[in-house]
C-alpha cells in the first residue's frame, strides 16, 4: 500500500456552491460532531484528534466563531444581544465561509482530517427554531463543503438540564431568549431546547447522522466514534501514515 | 415565495435608487428627498453600509484585503439584514415614506461580478420586500470616471474591484469592473422592473422624471395625519 493510494476525490457541496470555489482535488476527509449544548461534544473531539494523530493523520479542527473574520464581533453582537434572527443568521454563514475559504478546503486539499465541533446542522436547527425559512437556510449555507461523516451525539432534554446547571448557567442565548419562547430562563430553555432537539432529529433522518447516545460514560462515547471513524476511514482507503511505516 | 417579485402589505412606500458609483443616483435621491418633504411628508432615507454590526468588520476586511468573494457578498448581506431590520421594515411598518440609497441589486450586481453564483445571491436576499418604485441610473463608464476623479479625492480598492486583479491600475480596473457591473445592472433592470433613467441627462431633467414617478408610485399612498409635518 502506498501513500498514493490515498482517495482523490471531488469536492461536493451541500448546494449551490461558488463558482470559484475547487471542484476537484479533494485529498482529506470532514468529520463532524454535532450535538445540543451539553452533550460533551469538546471533549470527544479534544480525544478523537489525539487518537488519530498518534496513528499519524494530519489533523486540524474548527468550530463556530473560530474565524478570523467575524469571529469576536459575533460573541460581541450576542454579548449586546443585539442580533435578529436574519443577522444571526448571516454572520454565523460568514463565520463559516470564512472558515471554509481559507483553512477547511485548504486543508481538505492538503490531505488533513478536517474535525469540525458542530457544522451547519446547528445553524439550520437553530436558525428553524428561531422562524428562519427552512429554504432559505438550505440556500444560504449552500457553499458548505459536505462532510463525510456526521456524529449526532444524542440527548434528551431531560437529560440535558442537569448537565446544563451542573456547568453553571442556563445562557441567553442557548435559552432562546431572543425569541421568547417561554416566560422565565428555564422555561424558554426547555421550550427553545426541546425545539431544537426535535429539529436535530429531522435533520438526523435526512442526512444520515451516526447517532451516538450520549448519556453513556464519555470514555463509551469514545471507543464508539473510533470504531466508526476507523471503519469508515477503512472503508474510503485513507490508511493512516503510521499504519504505512509499520507495514515496511 | 420569493418576496421581491411580489409587492408588499406595509402602509408605507419603499423608494430605492440604484445604479454604479458617479452615476449621481444619491444626488437625486436628495431632490427627491426635498420634493417630498416639501409636499409635507417625512421621508426617511437610509443608505447601505451604515450598519454598525459590521461596518468594523468590513473596514478591516477591506483593509487587508481578506475579504473573498462569498465574505464579501455575506457580509453586505448580513449589514443589509440589519440595516432592513432596524431602518427600513419599522418606517414602511409605520406608513412613512423610505428612501433607500442602494438595495439589494447592488448586491446582485457587484457580487455576482466578483464571482458568487447569480442564483445564489438571489436567494440569500429572499427576505427583502420588494421596493415600491426603484430607479436605475444608467451611465457610461467614462461619464461616471470623470465625475468621480474630478470630485472626490481618489478611488478605493474594493469599489475598483482591484481584489478581481484585472488590471494592475486602478484606473483602468475600475472601468474594467465597472463595466461588468453594469451589464449585470442591465439585465437586472430587465428582470426586476427597475425604472431607468439616462444619467447622462441634465440633474434637473433627471429629477423632473424622478418626481413623475413618484407622484404615480404614491398614487395610493394614504398619509396618516401622525405622519404629516
Amino acid at each position: 500500500m502506498s501513500v498514493e493510494s490515498t482517495t482523490n476525490s471531488q469536492f461536493r457541496y451541500m448546494g449551490h456552491a461558488m463558482p470559484y470555489l475547487p471542484r476537484d482535488g479533494c485529498m482529506g476527509k470532514l468529520i463532524v460532531i454535532e450535538g445540543t449544548d451539553g452533550c460533551g461534544r469538546s471533549t470527544q473531539l479534544v480525544m478523537l484528534k489525539e487518537w488519530l494523530e498518534v496513528q499519524g493523520y494530519a489533523v486540524i479542527d474548527t468550530g463556530w466563531t473560530r474565524s478570523k473574520l467575524v469571529g469576536k464581533a459575533i460573541t460581541d453582537a450576542k454579548e449586546g444581544h443585539s442580533l435578529h434572527r436574519l443577522t444571526y443568521c448571516l454572520m454565523y454563514a460568514t463565520d463559516l465561509a470564512d472558515r471554509m475559504e481559507y483553512q477547511i478546503i485548504p486543508a481538505l486539499r492538503s490531505g488533513f482530517i478536517v474535525l469540525a465541533d458542530r457544522y451547519i446542522y446547528t445553524l439550520l436547527a437553530r436558525g428553524i427554531a428561531r422562524a428562519a425559512g427552512k429554504d432559505w437556510l438550505r440556500d444560504l449555507f449552500g457553499f458548505a463543503v459536505q462532510p463525510d461523516l456526521v456524529f449526532y451525539l444524542q440527548l434528551g432534554v431531560e437529560d440535558l438540564v442537569p448537565r446544563v446547571l451542573e456547568a453553571g448557567k442556563m445562557n441567553y442565548w442557548e435559552s432562546g431568549l431572543d425569541m421568547s419562547y417561554g416566560d422565565d430562563l428555564y422555561d424558554s430553555f426547555m421550550a427553545y431546547q426541546t425545539e431544537l432537539i426535535q429539529q436535530f432529529n429531522i435533520l438526523s433522518e435526512e442526512f444520515g447522522f451516526h447517532c451516538v447516545d450520549a448519556r453513556q460514560d464519555p470514555r463509551a462515547i469514545q471507543r464508539q466514534l473510533r470504531r466508526e471513524v476507523t471503519a469508515y476511514l477503512d472503508s474510503c482507503n485513507y490508511p493512516a501514515p503510521g499504519s504505512i511505516t509499520s507495514e515496511k | 415565495m420569493d418576496s421581491l417579485l411580489t409587492p408588499h402589505n406595509f402602509p408605507g412606500k419603499l423608494i430605492v435608487v440604484e445604479g454604479i458609483d458617479g452615476s449621481g443616483k444619491s444626488t437625486q435621491l436628495q431632490l427627491a428627498m426635498r420634493y417630498l418633504q416639501a409636499k409635507g411628508l417625512r421621508p426617511f432615507f437610509t443608505e447601505w453600509n451604515s450598519a454598525d454590526l459590521v461596518k468594523a468588520i468590513t473596514k478591516k476586511g477591506k483593509k487587508k484585503m481578506s475579504l473573498t468573494p462569498m465574505t464579501f457578498s455575506l457580509l453586505h448581506a448580513t449589514d443589509f439584514a440589519h440595516r432592513l431590520v432596524h431602518s427600513i421594515l419599522p418606517p414602511l411598518k409605520a406608513g412613512m415614506i423610505v428612501l433607500a440609497d442602494r438595495y439589494v441589486y447592488t448586491a446582485f450586481a457587484r457580487d455576482v461580478v466578483r464571482g458568487c453564483e447569480r442564483d445564489w445571491v438571489r436567494r440569500v436576499y429572499q427576505f427583502a420586500p420588494r421596493p415600491d418604485r426603484a430607479f436605475y441610473f444608467n451611465v457610461p463608464i467614462d461619464v461616471s470616471v470623470s465625475r468621480l476623479l474630478s470630485g472626490r479625492t481618489k478611488l478605493k480598492d474594493y469599489e475598483a474591484g482591484m481584489d478581481l486583479g484585472l488590471a494592475t491600475d486602478m484606473v483602468s480596473s475600475f472601468k474594467l469592473f465597472q463595466g461588468r457591473i453594469l451589464d449585470e445592472y442591465a439585465s437586472i433592470t430587465h428582470e426586476y422592473g427597475l425604472t431607468e433613467i439616462g444619467a447622462t441627462q441634465s440633474i434637473g431633467g433627471q429629477q423632473q422624471i424622478v418626481r413623475h414617478f413618484i407622484d404615480e408610485t404614491l398614487e395610493d399612498y394614504k398619509v396618516d395625519a401622525a405622519q404629516q409635518a
